[in-house]
């Protein structure tokens, strides 16, 4: 038995949130202005198949935009996915053990997806 | 956590269905909530046929006629029935709202259905639990508090200070906005909710209050102040017309610029 007082106040304020409130909002301003970009490049160089793509990739002026891309949006889904765990999950085990697999599971995606970037790009270029 | 279904003990059954009355022209059903945690069992739809005729304009005096008149064993909260105390807080219509402000006519539908404010344990019919929600109005610390030594005679304050409190000080804190918000569905226990953020924003911006920093201390927490994403159904519920949901995008404004 507690009070509910005693419930209410927890473990205390933990001090922490708003620094995830800024980065989530800095997140999609960065989106806001490389997706359209994404969109527009991308349908333009659509068309000349896999060749056309892996010039596409290999001009710099498109892989930075697009590991930016990449960065911001997988950041982005990471901080979303933390929300979203921890509203849905109320238990404490499980909601820590999904909150360290949606960070994990993040970074095997950037890693992944900026080193493919990265082999097109260097092998053209270097 | 999220509940999809309603747990096993609170599943609603069927209940009664009283008698029409005889010679009544202007018929209305009302679809009340009934639980009785001494007879045991799971809650109940009971259905009260209305002659309209008979009744006040508002659902509390449908309820009042119900009390009075048919069945006396139904229980709810009501006090000053002119929108002041926040007793009759309730689910009408599938909102929430004060019974005593809301017209039965307002409400769309053959069948009216009345219920308690949803997802917060029920005393009894229309009666819920509010222990846990005026604990987390208490815990935003709802006073004036200050260092410097009082005044003589009084904490002044200007008139455009002032006015920085419209909009907050009318809260009635029926709990109509918390209960209607999914987030505090999901995390009741953790999550403020948009009342007792509400009142922390109001005392957050009086002029005259020296612990800001303080306040947002005890707010600073991923649960407490950031479960809210302005979903908005509290500013849409509120019986006062009032935003919950702009105040606390307000501290959220607090927040950041005190970092950035």
């Amino acid at each position: 038995m507690t009070t509910s007082t005693k419930s209410v106040r927890g473990l205390g304020a933990a001090g922490s949130g708003t620094q995830h409130h800024i980065r989530q909002r800095v997140s999609a301003l960065a989106l806001l202005i490389l997706v359209p970009w994404f969109l527009y490049s991308v349908t333009s160089a659509m068309g000349a198949g896999y060749e056309g793509a892996l010039a596409w990739m290999s001009k710099t002026y498109n892989a930075v935009p697009l590991i930016l891309l990449i960065s911001a949006a997988l950041y982005h889904m990471r901080l979303g996915m933390e929300v979203v765990i921890e509203d849905y999950i109320g238990k404490t085990g499980t909601r820590q053990a999904l909150l360290i697999l949606n960070a994990f599971v993040v970074l095997v995606m950037f890693v992944a997806a900026t080193l493919a970037v990265l082999g097109v790009w260097l092998g053209t270029n270097v | 956590m999220v509940e999809l279904t309603l747990p096993k003990n609170s599943k609603i059954g069927k209940g009664k269905v009283w008698p029409k009355p005889e010679g009544a022209t202007n018929l209305r059903a009302f679809k009340v909530y009934r639980y009785s945690p001494e007879a045991g069992g799971n809650p109940r739809w009971d259905t009260y046929w209305l002659d309209m005729d008979k009744c006040g304009p508002m659902v509390l005096d449908v309820l009042l006629y119900i009390k009075n008149k048919i069945d006396p064993t139904l229980a709810f909260r009501r006090s000053c029935r002119e929108g002041i105390c926040g007793s009759c807080a309730m689910n009408i219509g599938g909102n929430n709202t004060i019974a005593c402000t809301k017209g039965w006519d307002e409400v769309a539908g053959n069948t009216i259905s009345i219920a308690p404010l949803p997802h917060l344990p029920v005393v009894r019919d229309l009666i819920p639990d509010l222990t846990n929600f005026y604990a987390q109005h208490a815990y935003v610390q709802p006073y004036l508090k200050t260092d410097t030594p009082e005044p003589e005679k009084e904490w002044q304050q200007s008139p455009e200070d002032r006015d920085e409190l419209d909009g907050m000080y009318e809260c009635i804190l029926c709990a109509s906005c918390s209960t209607s918000c999914p987030s505090y569905w999901w995390n009741g226990d953790k999550y403020l909710g948009p009342a007792a953020l509400l009142q922390a924003y109001r005392w957050l911006i009086d002029s005259r209050d020296e612990a800001t920093g303080e306040r947002l201390d005890d707010l600073e927490d991923p649960f407490k102040l950031y479960r809210c994403h302005t979903i908005m159904n509290c500013a849409q519920v509120c019986p006062k017309g009032l935003n919950p949901a702009k105040a606390i995008a307000k501290i959220k404004h607090m927040m950041v610029e005190r970092v950035v």
